[in-house]
């Protein structure tokens, strides 16, 4: 099977279309088994075009990025005060119990509703649940074994794509703990209380 | 006795220490109640609001603290949580074997505290990633993702776009006001067949060796009821499967033509 030719210039203008119409971010093997399965594109001269684009965009009002499932382009926060101008409609507001358990599930993931639980002192609502997987934010990755083998939940792809970051690993860090022995000052009779 | 200058003068009266507490109004104490997530996190605002550390929870105060607070949300009728009444048990489960004498020889009996601190801290740093995930960046507040929308002009040509009835009938409404404009004053009635007016229009739609527009096919001159005749030998025909109607793009001039036969 032959391959056709593209020129750098038309590789370029390939990518940069199919990144823009694309409904969801391009990632290169995406562009890879799509736009580009009829031509011979190294992943060196695939780099190397997407490098040119994120390049040429970086002095745009709309930027080539890279987030969790792929390329996309996307105008940044220096715009985002005018720009949200264009949706005057307020964006419907997260419960803080729906944060806390995606925080939760984020930070400790793979885990089960009754771990979540767990830490929050408090049930988790199906609702709550729901939201999230309907949002595509998390999703079921397994089956604790335990008995009653409760569900597994993870964050998926979409979750990070909504932070705009490229993995997990860019979350905040938590909040360090009062790293001090606890049983120590627990045990020190002075913070007893007088019974 | 302070000694220390008085805060401030109420009713005439040297007020010297700070208030315990502000006053809250009822209505706002019901917001404020409504708003925790949880026994822990009722416990973690009593901590905080007196400034205290998690690890060294004053368990005696606290536990009357929450019982009150627990009280004032039964009597406020809300909807309490069964989870709140397992930490008040917990509490006073904690508090009265603080009471209990500690033996020196049992050196590593563990405090009763240690759990319930443990959990808190563990619900304060996760309240806390929270707050920080919430105040993240994201797309729709930071980020706008930016799309450039694909039109496909190469329409397939060999696919003609269906008609709706709907359509159908509208165009007649249309063909039926230019009658009214053309309307002439009927004499007598002529008997109008159906069956007659489709071998009509077929007989017209074969000479006419390929697509006629809609309206052409309609008499003006048979006024209202010669119109009405065509049309129902149209939908007659369609039903029969003996033409098919089509339309380009919506708006446009209706065509007829020859449904060929096998």
């Amino acid at each position: 099977m032959a391959f056709k030719r593209l020129s750098d210039e038309q590789l370029v203008e390939l990518v940069e279309a199919a990144i823009f119409v694309s409904e969801k971010p391009l990632s290169k093997r995406g562009l890879q088994e799509t736009v580009l399965q009829d031509f011979n594109i190294s992943a060196k001269r695939l780099t190397q075009t997407i490098d040119s684009l994120v390049e040429h965009y970086s002095t745009r009002g709309v930027q080539l990025v890279e987030v969790a499932s792929g390329y996309r382009f996307q105008a940044g926060p220096s715009l985002a005060e005018p720009l949200s101008k264009l949706w005057p409609e307020k964006a419907v507001k997260y419960s803080r119990a729906t944060i806390e358990t995606l925080a939760l599930i984020a930070y400790r993931q793979p885990i089960t509703r009754g771990e979540i639980e767990q830490v929050r002192g408090v049930a988790v609502s199906s609702n709550i649940m729901k939201s999230l997987l309907e949002r595509e934010w998390i999703t079921v990755v397994g089956q604790k074994d335990v008995p009653g083998k409760p569900a597994l939940y993870a964050t998926t792809k979409q979750f990070l794509d909504y932070f705009s970051l490229s993995g997990l690993e860019q979350l905040p860090n938590l909040p360090e703990q009062q790293d001090v022995k606890l049983e120590q000052i627990l045990s020190d009779p002075s913070v007893r209380e007088p019974s | 006795m302070s000694n220390s200058a008085p805060l401030a003068f109420l009713h005439g009266e040297a007020v010297l220490e700070k208030p315990e507490d502000l006053y809250i109004p009822p209505d706002a104490l019901k917001v404020i109640l409504e708003s925790f997530e949880g026994p822990l996190d009722l416990l973690l605002y009593l901590i905080k609001r007196h400034k205290l550390d998690i690890l060294q929870l004053p368990i005696h105060s606290i536990t009357k603290q929450y019982v009150s607070y627990v009280e004032l949300m039964k009597d406020l009728q809300l909807e309490l949580a069964g989870e709140y009444l397992v930490m008040a048990a917990l509490l006073a489960q904690i508090k009265s074997r603080m009471l209990l004498p500690t033996h020196e020889e049992l050196e590593e009996e563990a405090d009763p505290r240690a759990e319930l601190v443990k959990r808190l801290q563990e619900y304060e740093q996760f309240k806390t990633a929270a707050e920080t995930l919430k105040a993240q960046p994201h797309v729709g507040k930071d980020f706008f993702i930016a799309n450039a929308e694909y039109i496909d002009t190469a329409l397939d040509e060999e696919k003609l776009p269906d008609l709706s009835l709907k359509e159908l009938v509208l165009a007649f409404g249309n063909v039926m006001a230019r009658v009214k404009t053309l309307a002439h004053h009927q004499i007598s009635s002529e008997v109008l067949s159906t069956r007659e007016r489709m071998s009509r229009i077929l007989r017209h739609l074969s000479e006419n060796n390929g697509p006629c527009a809609f309206v052409t096919l309609f008499d003006f001159a048979e006024g209202r009821q010669g119109v009405v005749v065509t049309f129902i030998a149209m939908l007659e025909l369609i039903k029969e499967q003996l033409v098919t109607f089509t339309q380009i793009t919506p708006q446009s001039e209706i065509y007829l033509s020859l449904k060929l036969q096998e």
